[in-house]
């Protein structure tokens, strides 16, 4: 392979900026929460490689949830949006080839999955996945319909605001991450007790996508922008080379 | 006026919740028509090179109650101890291997399989051979952080592995260590919290 080149470690995890593990607020957290601390170990190639996603398994329609599963040619029902942003890494460059699958609630807030409860209705024509591969600059984009909030079993009467679940694969295994992405203006999102779990509301607000409303499309669909920031490598040729070698 | 170092903050990590699957392996939870088939479901071919294994598990919570809702991707070098990836750069890894699984576990009983080959031995920054091993990442409803482990093999010498060997708590390193449930069957259990909790990693 010709494009090979050798792989900086990542950056330490900020640990103190993600949510700890035990978030009390968030019910399921207090049993399924580590006691102990994470161990650190030096990253090994092991952690500092990852696989390769092609944009040649992509779908015409992957990026397209108003159209994907629809049964009969017809959309989704709700509001129509289109996601876009960079995946870029924790010193500004965009991350290329990363993949980003995404996962919603339909416009009433109900998921199509068996051990969904909610009395909102499924819609036929809407099933809730897509997946998009980042370009040369770590740009990507997806239409969707805007997801509604939904109640959930926590507190009596907890609700999550409407958001979109992302899940990034960028180069390097050890940069898995998985996050929520919210709306701006949602006065539910700091009444939410699995937002909360983020420790400051400086990080909470990275989670907020922006209405762009000069990029909307008229007559068709408003435009949000939502960056995700995925672990920073060094890149230096001094990186385990061993003295004497 | 120092030179500004203009760094981003990574974004902060949000459970997966219970629908993960949604998103992750939509043909297991009945999506179909959507992708052909779930990204990570095969890492192996008739043509792969190595021996042939199956890693089977389950994930508990601090109750010793199974995780329904789990989901578990390895990743791990080819029977010659190379990663199939672009940062790979000690030589060209089996092609007919990818290296990388994703499962989610049964719903009924939480368990999960990877059906593939035994990985071979790959160095540590210094030089030294780790013991072979898979990395192990795990999400589901109530992790707010994606968890990451290792499994390492009953049937290979660990004792000199570098990560292992750094661990002050020895007697946690077994919960690294997968048991053998027949000549090609490895069980790895993970436990989140509690009696016998695995080790996690921050790498
Ligand atoms: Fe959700």
């Amino acid at each position: 392979m010709s494009n090979r080149k050798p792989a900086g470690g990542f950056f330490m995890r900020d640990t103190a900026w993600h949510p700890p593990a035990l978030t009390p607020q968030y019910k399921t957290s207090v049993a399924r929460s580590p006691s102990r601390a994470l161990l650190s170990m030096p990253q090994t190639m092991s952690e500092v490689t990852g696989p390769v996603f092609g944009h040649n398994i992509l779908g015409d329609l992957d990026n397209d949830l108003i159209l994907n599963y629809s049964q009969d040619g017809t959309s989704a029902i709700g509001p129509r949006i289109i996601v876009y942003g960079r995946v870029v890494d924790e010193n500004g460059r965009g991350v290329p080839g990363a993949l980003v699958e995404v996962w919603q609630a339909n416009a009433g807030g109900h998921y199509r999955h068996a051990k969904e409860g909610y009395i909102a209705p499924l819609d036929p024509n809407f099933g809730g996945c897509g997946r998009v591969i980042t370009d040369d600059d770590g740009g990507y984009e997806f239409r969707t319909i805007q997801p509604g909030p939904y109640p959930w079993p926590n507190r009596v009467n907890d609700w999550r605001p409407a958001h979109i679940h992302f899940s990034i694969f960028g180069d390097g295994f050890a940069q898995r991450l998985i996050t929520q992405m919210y709306f701006e203006g949602d006065p539910m999102i700091w009444q939410c007790p699995i937002v909360d779990t983020v420790p400051s509301r400086e990080g909470i607000e990275t989670l907020v996508a922006t209405l762009d409303m000069a990029a909307t499309l008229p007559m068709d669909a408003r435009v949000y922008k939502f960056d995700i920031v995925l672990r920073g490598r060094r890149a230096t040729i001094f990186e385990n080379r061993m003295e004497g070698t | 006026m120092m030179i500004p170092l203009n760094r981003r903050r990574e974004s902060p990590s949000q459970t997966a919740g219970p629908y993960v699957h949604i998103g992750c392996v939509p043909n297991f939870c009945g999506i179909e028509g959507v992708y052909p088939h779930d990204l990570g479901d095969t890492m192996v071919n008739d043509q792969t090179k190595g021996e042939r294994i199956t890693v089977t598990g389950t994930t508990f919570d601090g109750t010793g109650t199974p995780l329904k809702d789990a989901m578990v991707e390895i990743w791990q070098a080819d029977a010659a101890g190379l990663y199939n990836s672009p940062s790979e750069i000690r030589g060209t890894a089996d092609t007919n291997f990818t290296g990388w699984g994703r499962k989610a576990g049964d719903y009924a009983t939480g368990e999960w399989n990877f059906e593939t080959v035994k990985p071979g031995a790959v160095p540590f920054p210094d030089g030294r051979m780790q013991a072979p091993h898979i990395s192990f990442w795990i999400v589901a409803r109530g992790i707010n952080l994606g968890l990451q482990t290792r499994m390492y093999f009953p049937d290979e010498d660990n004792s000199t592995d570098p990560v292992l060997t750094r661990i002050e708590h020895q007697n946690r390193v077994p919960t690294l260590v997968a048991e053998q449930v027949d000549a090609s069957t490895y069980r790895f259990n993970i436990r989140l919290q509690g009696e016998g909790e695995t080790i996690f990693f921050d790498f």
